[in-house]
């Protein structure tokens, strides 16, 4: 059984690598893998979607530590309406979501202009830097977020140390910072790892906004230079892979020795 | 690779002068009110603490004892009612401004942080300098007896000294008042009785203001100045731990501190009539009629009698003493403590007289049937 799994999700990436590397007329070559740094857009769209990944990172990590904590340690009784609230991304569709993005920043132009708010809207939608997409990015990341937190503060008797440093003297945000976070250092990288890799692949609300970032740039080179794009794929993958690694290194380094 | 308990020879180091020479301030509860939904924790709770004092809290689970400790902490805000610390009301100031040190029930070490770290926590908060900090956590750690593991971490210790680190971290930013929440429940017997006694001395050479709360009555009578029973929220009653034992104030105090023998008793021109003898009251004498009279285990003695109305059910040797369980008339069982070292013929089955110490006896109205 475990063999079938492994030939059925192992297979695709082995003939994927395989058609990147295979020479026509016989032998291998990396000319696709050492093409990518050069490659028109690659760079540009790779940036970004990377800036992207980091600023969603940081909005959702910002928005839900504190509510996790809100809801563990004063409003237990709200846990089951955020835990539904934070599911709703995953039980609409993205092209619903997009859709109503879509139509609420038409309202710029139909009923705000000149005013603030259209300036606001339009600086959302800048090509070099689209703050639309970390806001949409964060919310189709809350459900994995939230569940990675949330797993992390049930482990912990988080009530216990936050009143421990508040007795000590310490304010919210340094209880936060010095820990709540710490405590949940895996929990935080889970989460933090889990946004990255959604945006780092999202394609289809930048595609239908318009916006060039990894994903669609991929799409759009795959087209005219195949052998490209799949390396590129390759290559995403292998850096999703290297980041869980560094998040597992990260979490190896406390020591491990147990008193009894 | 597991970690030794610190032996007790280690304890003895002096604690800090800054803090040796701080006096203990006054706690004064007034009126504390706090209620959960249906449930009234706390119902007017009156209480001073005096400065310097260690003032147990004692009482069954849910009769408001840790309520009370939470809302000095500042950690819970009552819904009635003033916290006053050296005659300041407080009840109004967040937790972290309080100056008040505790130690929880729950482990509560900072796991990313290393025992020093642990300790010089809130001096970190407070913006004193690094050397600063690595000498009080120094001299804390020593005043606990754990110098030697500054650099281990919260898991690599066992669970006594992890409440000793706590302790020595509640203690490092010098607080006004020491707030303790059950911090032995959670280890074993042994390391239980140590460290209590390591708390008093550290009290008692730092002087400070200490709140105990505990459900164990042994723990609570061994160490406080005083002990405060609770009871639905009221105290009951505040008064040294010999007093409450020997003077209970109330039937629920002298029932739940220490083991009562509960005998059929009347009363008898304003005495009580007990195992065929008259004893004179203590407190309230009822009306008359049948009541129950509340009598300790040593206030009873035993001696073999081939015809006495007692039989010896079991015998519970537990060094010094030894404890009987006597079956009596009318399907009543009482405990009787005796010398063990006299009582070797005093074994089960054995036909005995049971009689009642020289001294006041507490009388409770009879239980339903």
């Amino acid at each position: 059984m475990l063999l079938v799994l492994g030939v059925y999700f192992i297979g695709p990436i082995v003939a994927s690598v395989w058609f990147t590397v295979r020479r026509v007329g016989g032998g291998v070559t990396a000319t696709y893998y050492s093409a990518i740094p050069g490659a028109d857009g690659f760079a540009d769209a790779f940036l970004r979607s990377l800036l992207l990944a980091v600023l969603t990172v940081v909005l959702v990590l910002l928005l839900m530590i504190p509510t996790v904590v809100l809801v563990e340690l004063r409003l237990p009784r709200l846990r089951p309406t955020v835990e539904i609230l934070t599911l709703l991304p995953l039980v609409l569709p993205p092209i619903a979501l997009v859709v109503g993005v879509r139509s609420v920043l038409s309202w710029a132009p139909d009923y705000f202009y000149g005013t603030p708010l259209a300036s606001a809207f339009y600086a959302l939608q800048q090509p070099s830097l689209p703050w639309i997409l970390v806001l949409v990015y964060g919310v189709l990341a809350l459900p994995f977020a939230y569940r990675a937190l949330d797993a992390g503060v049930r482990g912990v008797d988080l009530r216990t140390l936050t009143e421990a440093a508040r007795g000590l003297g310490a304010s919210w945000p340094r209880v936060l910072a010095t820990v709540v976070v710490p405590v949940l250092r895996t929990s935080v990288l889970n989460a933090a790892f889990l946004t990255v890799a959604l945006v780092m692949g999202e394609f289809t609300v930048a595609n239908i906004l318009g916006f060039t970032t990894f994903p669609t740039w991929i799409v759009q080179t795959g087209g005219e230079h195949p052998q490209l794009s799949v390396s590129v794929s390759i290559l995403s993958l292998a850096i999703t892979w290297a980041l869980l690694l560094l998040i597992s290194a990260l979490d190896r380094r406390r020591p491990t020795e147990e008193a009894t | 690779m597991t970690a030794a308990p610190a032996p007790v020879h280690v304890l003895a180091a002096a604690a800090p002068a800054d803090l040796r020479d701080r006096p203990g301030v006054d706690v004064r509860l007034q009126g504390l009110t706090r209620r959960y939904g249906s449930l009234l924790a706390l119902d007017g709770l009156d209480l001073d603490i005096t400065g310097g004092e260690f003032l147990a809290l004692l009482g069954p689970s849910g009769c408001g004892k840790t309520t009370a400790l939470r809302a000095i902490a500042g950690f819970d805000r009552p819904d009635g009612g003033r916290v006053l610390v050296d005659g300041r009301d407080i009840t109004d100031v967040p937790a972290s401004k309080r100056d008040m040190g505790m130690v929880f029930q729950a482990y509560s070490l900072f796991p990313n942080l290393n025992v020093a770290e642990n300790v010089a926590f809130g001096l970190r908060v407070r913006h004193r300098g690094k050397a600063e900090r690595a000498r009080r956590a120094g001299e804390l750690l020593e005043l606990v007896g754990l110098a030697d593991r500054a650099d281990r971490y919260p898991h690599q210790l066992s669970g006594g000294q992890q409440q000793r680190v706590a302790l020595a971290r509640a203690l490092a930013v010098a607080p006004q008042v020491l707030l303790l929440d059950e911090p032995l429940s959670a280890l074993d017997a042994q390391v239980r009785v140590q460290l209590r006694e390591e708390i008093r001395r550290i009290q008692l050479e730092l002087g400070i203001t200490t709140v105990f709360v505990t459900h164990d009555q042994a723990e609570a009578l061994s160490v406080a100045d005083r002990v405060g029973v609770l009871r639905s929220g009221r105290l009951e009653q505040v008064a040294s731990p010999s007093d409450l034992y020997e003077r209970p104030a109330t039937v629920f105090v002298a029932q739940f501190v220490g083991t009562m023998n509960r005998l059929p008793a009347r009363v008898v021109d304003g005495g009580a009539e007990v195992l065929g003898v008259r004893r004179p009251v203590a407190g309230d004498v009822p009306s008359g009629g049948p009541v129950l009279a509340l009598v300790r285990p040593e206030a009873l003695s035993v001696t073999a009698d081939a015809a006495g109305p007692g039989r010896i059910v079991t015998r519970t040797f537990s060094g010094a003493v030894s404890r009987l369980a006597v079956a009596l008339p009318g399907g009543v069982e009482v405990q009787v403590d005796v010398a063990s070292a006299d009582s070797q013929d005093l074994t089960p089955g054995t036909a005995v007289t049971v009689g009642l110490a020289e001294r006041p006896v507490l009388l409770a109205p009879p239980e339903p049937a």
